[in-house]
């Protein structure tokens, strides 16, 4: 039951959060540009605002191009819900295991493509068939650091993972370190951040996940827009929960370790926010062919990663 | 919370790992001054890595090798290198033989059969000394990579220093190997050497000419 | 089991005599096809739930001091479900299907003998009756493959289809000449206790791997695949692709675990691995470039192949280490795809067949918008895509996912170079399921997506229900598998119990709800929850939305960032599609080349845009080995041509030659 209630606090909490994460980094953003930048939570009156709009649909779009942006937008929610952020004890929370959860945010981003060429302009093609690129290029590299993380803790599930690197001397690793900075270039490409993609930009050339999403208005731009706000977050908490989960609350379910765990987790989610705005401003977007190379560097290092530990695990 | 479970392990394999990583790094690179950059970063690194063994193996004859490093590797060539460039306006993007991609993929190759070959062969020893070997032939075997597969002459000096960083590696690696001071120094003036040799070369295909008094002429020191 | 197995074989051969009357039975054949297919599949279904015996019989066919043995065990009937169970819709789909042929004469015998052979040779228990099955369903296929002569591309296929099989016929022939030994009995009974020398086992894999695997489609016996399986018909294309590949897995099974059963040699898992990594890679590689829609199927089925062929690599490195266990979950989840396989990628063809009937169009850059069109096959065809593409909630990523749990379990591997291999593999797998999806968000959207790029994907109909309810059928069992594993993997488990003895049950802390391979601590998975989840949330979300913000929605020109263009050629193609994969993979791979050719400013002539791709399997070996074949047949012909004298003088040398060696081997 506790399981349950936990589970329906992290629905709601991640859902609330998500904007302001974002507001946070376009904020920090704008502030090292020396500008003043829009309010803390301009993107909850962004979305707001949306939700009210009338929908403008293309006279050929399907079914498909309605039903994608709540399908897709649930698909995130459920993953970011599945994730472990400020305690392991949520109740859906084994329903998905590493693998299965990227594989979840796959079908999302199916989904997405799918709508980005139902209309049959050619924005929407190059969207579509970019993200995909991208996508296909980072899956090698999650996977390695999956292997390097279950190479270590022997498991995929993301509770245990947690628990284990909290209860456990695992102590300075330079495959873990090298898994960290894996992920963190596959979160980058997932998120569509520079330097993969611009999400501030509306020329054509420049656009990969702006381009798929053209078509959409009204409350389905709101919900596709909410959808990559919610993944934003969630790749923030898995990279805190596989690689820094210290603070959260590991099985104890008392009132204490759950505050604790929140107060934890809203600290790592400001400093993540933080680190991606400075991080953001100090490179400049790739070229969309070099992307090759940044994301295979992604995949190197987490195999680098795992051999480093077979050879410790091996002597 | 964090524990450590063996710090001096730990950080020696950090050390040594992290030499090995900014050698795929120096692979990466396409821009001369993020080489030159990297491996100055990559002489820091060994220069801990050597101060640390000194600290470890108590042989505080590591601790000269540790300051060479220091001084000359990342901070006299880093410096030196920069300014040829500038002086020399050398171009400034690496063209690469084997694309970046491919070069990496033969790395790994590389590093995994360093291991295959390593782990067997020294199975009498203890492990650090193992992983540092297997790291040290690794950085030898990328620094050789990058020779081959880069086509600009400053950056085939920098593999090949890159290559002597890893048998400086192997040297302070090993517990109680003998001569280590003398050949970083060895090493170090045969770099030095070779480094003038790029800065003559150069100046002779610009100026054709390496006589210094026809260079003061450019100068405009004398007319 | 085995009478059931004599009545649909029966219903069979009636199928096919009265097959030979032409069109006009064309309901009668595919409907007793369908029933034989049903009366087989039962109680193969039953054997597998209530986990009983082997049934075995020998009878006095084939020859005469041979005899013919058959078999029904745990594998054979895992099989004969895949086999029959897919059989039964496509043979209803045919019925309507069927009527769009031209010449259903040239279908109409050889199908049901098609589906006949591959049930016999799942059954074979001898070499003998194996072999002669195996060459019967070559050879029936191979007919099914002429059958649409009159299109260009069929014939070359055909005759590279029937070199290609009797080369594999060949292999297999002399691996079980080998395994028995000149022992004169060929009964797999006897060929499974042979004892067998290192080399000799080395020799058998090789021979095995090259019979079975050419059948199935293993890179780089993979060239004849693609162009039969696009040149039959799409019935027959999802016989050969969904089914046939399987029964070719099923020999290479026999083969490996049950023939060659004790511990095989770590090496061999090796080979397996890497074969597998290659092919699943390669093959998608050669699907996403396609824009023939049945080519890029088939191109598919190669990448599947590999991947099923990497579960097994797993199983035979586990088991030469004697982690029983995780050679059971490995299998497993090898077994598990062959079954998920037959079912999308039949779906798949079937969905290709019904938008060849209704536009006559196989190429995709002349489809478009048929969503509209054809909603129900576009709504199967989703289905398909999603499956095929390994996401969830559908079967497709549960054997995947599996899969990969069998790849994290390998790093406790001991041997250095499956440690090492077993990542770059599982990398190379995590690859060929991105890229599939990009080739499948590729196929659904330039086919069924955005305008109709002619008139007549402009004009399509919806096919009739006979076509369109066996595809709802493949698309339910896909949807239910990946919901509820938990029920085929029971059915794998006499399966696993019988091929690895020492595995015990197959993922024995699985259940209705979770799948979970060593228990929840390691990994799990619930497409249930993760499907009644979404439902719910989406539910939630809906209703929500349309009652407190808005539910409005007009139509309205696109947007098209302002500058709408009605011409439907600026809608993506499928080669404009691919063209990231191109440049990054397939300058790599395929040695790609793009070449634009601009007429000069004045010239109003068209633009040409031009891609070469090489395709190194044929380059690299074929090429160069019918080149040899050719030249040595040129030195060869002299011999055509001699005078008399010289014919006599070639007679006398080898009557002299073969006297002298037995004058000195005395």
């Amino acid at each position: 039951m506790t399981g349950v209630l936990l589970e329906a606090l992290q629905l709601l909490l991640v859902l609330v959060l998500a904007p302001l994460l974002t507001g946070i980094v376009r904020k920090v953003k704008a502030r090292l540009t020396a500008k003043r930048g829009p309010a803390l939570i301009q993107p909850y009156r962004d979305l707001l605002r949306l939700l009210r709009k009338d929908v403008v649909l293309a006279p050929n779009a399907s079914w498909l191009f309605r039903t994608s942006p709540y399908l897709i937008f649930t698909a995130v929610w459920l993953a970011a819900a599945i994730v472990p952020t400020f305690t392991t004890g949520l109740a859906v929370s084994r329903t998905a295991d590493l693998i299965a959860l990227v594989a979840l945010l796959g079908t999302a981003r199916f989904a997405l493509a799918l709508a980005g060429m139902d209309v049959g302009t050619s924005f929407g093609g190059i969207g579509s068939s970019r993200e995909m690129m991208i996508a296909s290029l980072a899956e090698p590299a999650m996977l390695m650091v999956t292997f390097t993380v279950a190479l270590l803790v022997r498991s995929t599930s993301l509770p245990h993972i947690a628990e284990f690197m909290v209860t456990h001397a695992v102590g300075i690793r330079v495959s873990l370190f090298l898994g960290l900075v894996s992920l963190v270039i596959v979160a980058i490409a997932e998120n569509a951040r520079i330097p993969v993609d611009n999400p501030a930009t509306h020329l054509e050339l420049t656009m990969v996940h702006e381009a798929m999403i053209l078509e959409y208005s009204g409350r389905h731009l709101a919900l596709v827009e909410a959808a990559s706000m919610v993944k934003l977050l969630l790749y923030l908490s898995l990279i805190s929960a596989v690689f820094l989960p210290w603070g959260m609350d590991i099985g104890d379910l008392t009132a204490a370790a759950v505050g604790t765990g929140l107060a934890t987790y809203a600290a790592k989610l400001g400093i993540g926010a933080v680190l991606l705005g400075v991080f953001e401003t100090s490179i400049a977007k790739m070229r969309v062919f070099r992307l090759a190379e940044f994301l295979g560097g992604a995949f190197l290092l987490g195999i680098l990663a795992a051999i480093f530990l077979y050879v410790s695990q091996g002597l | 919370m964090l524990a450590f479970a063996n710090l001096s392990y730990d950080t020696a394999h950090v050390l040594d790992t992290g030499v090995l990583v900014l050698s795929f790094a120096l692979l990466y690179q396409r821009r001369l001054f993020g080489v030159i950059k990297i491996y100055a970063m990559q002489a820091l690194l060994l220069a801990a890595a050597a101060a640390w063994q000194a600290h470890a193996q108590e042989a505080p004859h590591l601790y000269i090798t540790a300051g060479i490093a220091l001084v000359f590797k990342a901070m006299v060539i880093p410096i030196a290198l920069h300014r040829i460039i500038v002086y020399l306006n050398i171009h400034r993007t690496l063209e690469t033989a084997l694309g970046v991609g491919p070069t990496m993929v033969v790395g790994v190759a590389l590093v995994a059969l360093s291991i295959l070959l390593v782990l067997p062969v020294t199975a009498a020893s203890g492990a650090l000394t193992r992983e540092s070997l297997a790291a040290a032939l690794s950085i030898v075997l990328l620094g050789l990579l990058m020779m081959i597969t880069r086509r600009n002459a400053v950056s085939q000096v920098v593999g090949f220093m890159s290559l002597e960083n890893g048998l400086i590696l192997a040297a302070v690696g090993v517990k109680g190997m003998p001569l280590v001071v003398e050949l970083s120094i060895a090493f170090s003036v045969m770099v030095a050497f070779i480094i003038f040799g790029i800065f003559f070369f150069h100046i002779r295909e610009r100026f054709d000419t390496l006589d210094v008094h026809d260079m003061e002429r450019f100068r405009g020191e004398r007319q | 089991m085995l009478s059931a197995l004599a009545v649909g074989l029966g219903l069979y051969t009636t199928a096919a005599i009265a097959g030979l009357a032409g069109r006009r039975t064309l309901v009668a054949v595919y409907a007793l096809a369908g029933l034989a297919a049903a009366v087989i599949a039962i109680p193969a279904l039953s054997m597998l739930v209530f986990a009983t015996p082997p049934e075995q019989t020998v009878l006095p066919l084939g020859l005469p001091w041979l005899g013919g043995h058959f078999r029904v065990d745990a594998l054979s009937a895992f099989f004969q479900l895949v086999v029959n169970g897919a059989a039964v819709l496509i043979s209803v789909y045919a019925i309507e299907y069927g009527g769009h042929d031209d010449e259903p004469g040239r279908v109409l015998p050889f199908y049901p003998i098609f589906l006949a052979a591959m049930n016999l040779v799942l059954v074979a228990d001898d070499a003998f009756v194996f072999l002669v099955s195996w060459e019967l369903m070559s050879l029936a296929s191979w007919l099914l493959v002429l059958s649409t002569h009159r299109q260009a591309e069929s014939r070359p296929a055909a005759f590279l289809y029937l070199v290609m099989a009797s080369a594999g016929t060949g292999a297999l022939l002399l691996a079980f000449g080998l395994l028995s030994g000149g022992a004169g009995s060929y009964a797999f009974d006897a060929l499974r206790g042979a004892a067998l020398d290192p080399a000799k086992a080395a020799i058998l894999f090789g021979l095995a791997l090259v019979g079975a695997g050419s059948k199935a489609g293993l890179f780089p016996l993979h060239v004849w695949l693609p162009p039969a399986h696009s040149a039959a018909p799409s019935h027959v294309s999802a016989l050969m692709s969904g089914i046939m590949t399987k029964v070719a897995l099923y020999g290479l099974v026999r083969i490996l675990f049950d023939l060659m059963g004790t511990t095989p040699p770590w090496w061999w898992g090796v080979v397996v691995l890497i074969l597998g990594g290659v092919t699943a890679l390669m093959g998608v590689l050669y699907a996403v470039m396609q824009h023939d829609l049945k080519r890029l199927l088939a191109y598919h089925t190669v990448e599947n192949i590999g991947i099923i062929v990497i579960g097994l690599g797993l199983a035979l490195a586990f088991r030469a280490n004697r982690l029983d266990a995780l050679a059971g979950l490995a299998l497993v989840a090898a077994l598990l795809h062959v079954f998920n396989h037959a079912m999308f990628k039949s779906l798949l063809f079937l969905g290709s067949g019904a938008v060849l009937v209704a536009t006559h169009e196989r190429d995709m850059e002349h489809l478009g918008g048929l969503i509209h069109r054809m909603p129900r096959t576009a709504f199967a065809f989703l289905i398909g895509s999603v499956a095929i593409s390994a996401l969830p909630p559908f079967n497709g990523f549960v054997s995947e996912w599996l899969t990969f749990q069998a790849i994290l379990d390998g790093s406790l591997l001991p041997q250095w170079l499956l440690k090492l291999a077993v990542p770059v593999v599982g990398a190379m797998l995590a690859l060929s399921a991105a890229l599939a999806a990009v080739c499948f968000v590729k196929a659904f959207g330039v086919v069924f997506l955005g305008r109709p790029r002619t008139p007549a994907a402009a004009e399509a109909h919806e096919v009739g229900l006979i076509m369109v309810a066996p595809m709802a059928g493949f698309a339910a069992i896909c949807t239910v598998v990946g919901i509820v594993p938990i029920g085929l993997v029971s059915l794998l488990r006499p399966v696993t119990s019988l091929l690895l003895p020492g595995s015990g049950a197959a993922l024995p802390e699985s259940s209705l709800l979770w799948l979970a391979p060593f228990g929840a601590e390691r990994s799990s998975y619930s497409g249930l929850t993760i499907l009644l989840a979404i439902a719910l949330l989406a539910g939630v979300l809906v209703i929500v939305i349309h009652r407190f913000a808005s539910d409005r929605a007009r139509r309205s020109a696109p947007w098209d960032c302002g500058f709408p263009d009605p011409r439907v050629e600026t809608q993506y193609t499928a080669g404009s599609f691919a063209q990231p994969i191109r440049r990054i993979f397939g300058s790599a791979a395929f040695a790609a080349r793009e070449r634009v050719v601009m007429p000069e400013p004045g010239n109003a002539s068209a633009a040409e845009f031009e891609v070469t791709l090489r395709d190194p399997a044929w380059e690299g070996i074929y090429g160069p080995v019918s080149g040899l074949v050719s030249w040595i047949a040129e030195r060869m012909n002299v011999l055509q041509f001699q005078t008399i004298r010289r014919y006599l003088s070639l007679m006398f040398a080898a009557l002299v030659l073969l006297l002298l060696i037995v004058a000195v081997s005395q």
